[in-house]
């Protein structure tokens, strides 16, 4: 859940804020508010996830109310809260994956990492949760991994410990 | 072997970028349209029969003639690539492998529309899609073909990626519009369209990738030749997502027509049913239409083949049949669970709803619980009804069709598979590991044999 209260300074890198001059530019005058998902976007792979703090300067660079940035990361599910593991595994969940498996490798998933589904894992490197449809139904079960939404295809229990260990090594 | 359109040349390599997609005679769509007047683009696009390819089937073409044109407003193309709907992901096949053909259709488009500023909103886990995209923009407009003054036509276009931030309601045409303004994706109600106030309030079309996409072909061959294609009021190819327990699950570009058994088990398409089982019950067009057992997939209840078209699919009506949607085809095999699966799409819906209408953000709840504790095996016979009841209070009571497309799951499941959530209620130990089975939904399509590998 949104907490509004806490209020560490952030700070946004320039090459950050670059990239928010760049989007602005994609609409007309005035409508700088489109904005706010690609800005969102940008500023959870920068910092990890948005702290209220960070939704604040959002607000403040768009020129809007602080709230209209709160409805809006509360809304889409893409957009983190709380902190989260370095790499969330986000495995579809809907029906088409789980004719082939899907459920089961969550559950694998949990045993592998130790966590229940939306912890973080001791080290901070791992969380996990399961996601509706992530339009790849032929390919299932899937799972991807932000900030780049790394798409991985057709898995199964030792295709996602390789995954898993590759990702340790990194 | 069938017509291709939008994936002859798929299997080129370097299909995605400019130059080799130029070389198969790429961007030819946009030198022809920029020669003609925009009216007369949208005559083409009229005359092809196109329908929308997102999941309504309205006709392209005569969406585009509602677009106001008020003297000094701009207008707008927002192209629908927000393709949440389960069993569908045709669009991201196509914007992974064959991005150009988007971003030719997306000038040819947005020309006969009078848009300047064009849009491609993409839903925002598809994050490398949208760098795709954003690269074969990027080359578009380093050969000419975007940007001031396209090939000296005088016509200006920019084209931008919207990323979405992961919600299936910004798949409906206004939510989309909402989320592109930099807000919650709750639908808008209706009227006014979106072709008299849509993106800040000017007049917009939205359209679907595949729409959008097959715009190329019906402007370089003519709409008549395209109108050629395909049977009776379903014309052109339409791009098939198929999933679920088949030999070769993926995308399929198919001439409306196709018998759905050849779909199925034909080498052509999914090859049949996988692991040598026998077809279950399929869902034709994505998780929102109606549910059909195997022996109504296959034929209609006069015995006639079942068509994959806009009319064969929907033949029946919901008593026995279902709908075209987005393409999307899923098939289950004799071990799947119906109410486990109607459960599981059940809970999409609920995660889905935006929570503006109380029928569809309470009505989704309430079937995902009562589903939960029927396939749970704690149910009562009493809530196979209440489901029903459930659903009919939602559909056609919500601002946008989510509540619709919630109900028809769960309905038609009860409506085709009453005895499989009745036997959950009396095997409430039973089936918490066994399945119903196949039960007299039997595939008339004798079991294969099972022929292992290696």
């Amino acid at each position: 859940m949104l907490r509004v209260e806490e209020q560490q300074p952030v700070d946004f890198s320039s090459a950050l804020l670059a990239k928010f001059d760049e989007i602005v530019k994609r609409y007309p005058e005035g409508k700088q508010k489109s904005a706010l998902l690609p800005i969102l976007h940008e500023v959870q792979a920068e910092q990890g996830w948005l702290s209220t703090s960070a939704m604040n300067r959002v607000a403040d660079y768009l020129d809007i109310q602080d709230i209209e940035v709160y409805e809006v990361a509360s809304f889409y599910t893409m957009y983190f809260l709380k902190p989260q593991g370095k790499y969330m595994l986000e495995v579809c969940r809907t029906g088409p994956c789980c004719l082939v498996g899907a459920e089961k490798l969550m559950n694998h998933i949990e045993q592998k990492l130790g966590v229940k589904e939306g912890e973080v894992t001791p080290d901070g490197l791992f969380s996990w949760r399961g996601v509706e449809c992530l339009a790849a139904c032929g390919y299932g079960p899937v799972l991807q991994i932000g900030p780049e939404y790394t798409f991985y295809e057709n898995l199964n229990e030792q295709k996602v410990d390789d995954l898993i260990e590759d990702l340790r090594k990194k | 072997m069938a017509r291709k359109l939008l994936l002859e040349h798929i299997n080129v390599p370097g299909i995605n970028t400019f130059d080799v997609y130029r070389q198969k005679g790429g961007y030819r769509a946009v030198e022809k349209a920029l020669k003609m007047t925009p009216d007369e683009v949208v005559e083409e696009v009229k005359k092809s029969g196109l329908r929308g390819r997102g999941g309504a089937g309205f006709p392209t073409g005569m969406k585009w003639s509602f677009l106001a044109k008020p003297e000094g407003v701009p207008r707008y193309l927002v192209c629908n690539a927000d393709e949440s709907e389960p069993g569908t992901f045709k669009d991201r096949y196509l914007m992974t492998y064959i991005p150009h053909a988007l971003i030719e259709g997306m000038i040819v488009s947005s020309f006969a529309l009078g848009a300047k500023t064009s849009y491609i909103y993409v839903r925002g886990e598809m994050m490398p899609q949208i760098r795709i995209l954003e690269r074969a923009i990027a080359e578009a407009k380093n050969a000419g073909f975007l940007g001031k003054n396209i090939l000296g036509s005088g016509y200006d276009l920019e084209l931008y990626v919207q990323p979405g931030g992961g919600a299936y309601i910004c798949g409906e045409e206004t939510a989309l519009l909402e989320s592109l303004e930099g807000k919650r994706g709750n639908p808008r109600i209706k009227p006014p369209f979106p072709a008299i106030a849509g993106l800040y309030g000017c007049p917009t079309v939205v359209n679907n990738v595949e729409s959008i996409a097959a715009t190329v072909p019906i402007i370089n061959d003519g709409g008549e030749e395209y109108a050629k294609i395909g049977i009776g009021r379903s014309t052109g190819t339409k791009l098939i997502s198929a999933s679920g327990n088949l030999v070769r699950p993926g995308v399929y570009e198919i001439e409306l027509g196709l018998p759905v058994e050849e779909f199925i088990y034909s080498d052509e398409y999914c090859g049949g049913i996988a692991n040598g089982k026998r077809l279950k019950a399929t869902v034709a067009g994505g998780s929102s239409v109606p549910v059909l057992p195997a022996n109504l997939t296959l034929k209609l209840a006069n015995g006639d083949p079942r068509l994959m078209s806009y009319e064969s699919l929907s033949e029946g009506g919901f008593a026995t049949g279902t709908m075209m949607g987005s393409g999307g085809f899923i098939a289950f095999d004799e071990d799947q669970c119906i109410v486990r699966n109607t459960w599981n799409f059940s809970r999409f819906y609920h995660h889905e709803s935006c929570g503006q209408c109380s029928p569809c953000r309470e009505g989704t709840g309430w079937m995902e619980k009562v589903l939960h504790r029927l396939e749970y095996g704690h149910g009562k016979m009493s809530d196979i009804d209440l489901l029903v009841d459930v659903s009919r209070k939602i559909e056609g009571n919500t601002i946008c069709p989510l509540g619709d497309a919630a109900a028809w799951p769960v309905a038609s499941a009860i409506r085709h598979f009453r005895d499989e959530f009745e036997w959950h209620v009396k095997e409430p130990v039973k089936c918490l590991d066994t399945n119903y089975g196949l039960a007299n939904y039997a595939n008339p399509i004798a079991k294969a044999e099972v022929t292992t590998e290696n």
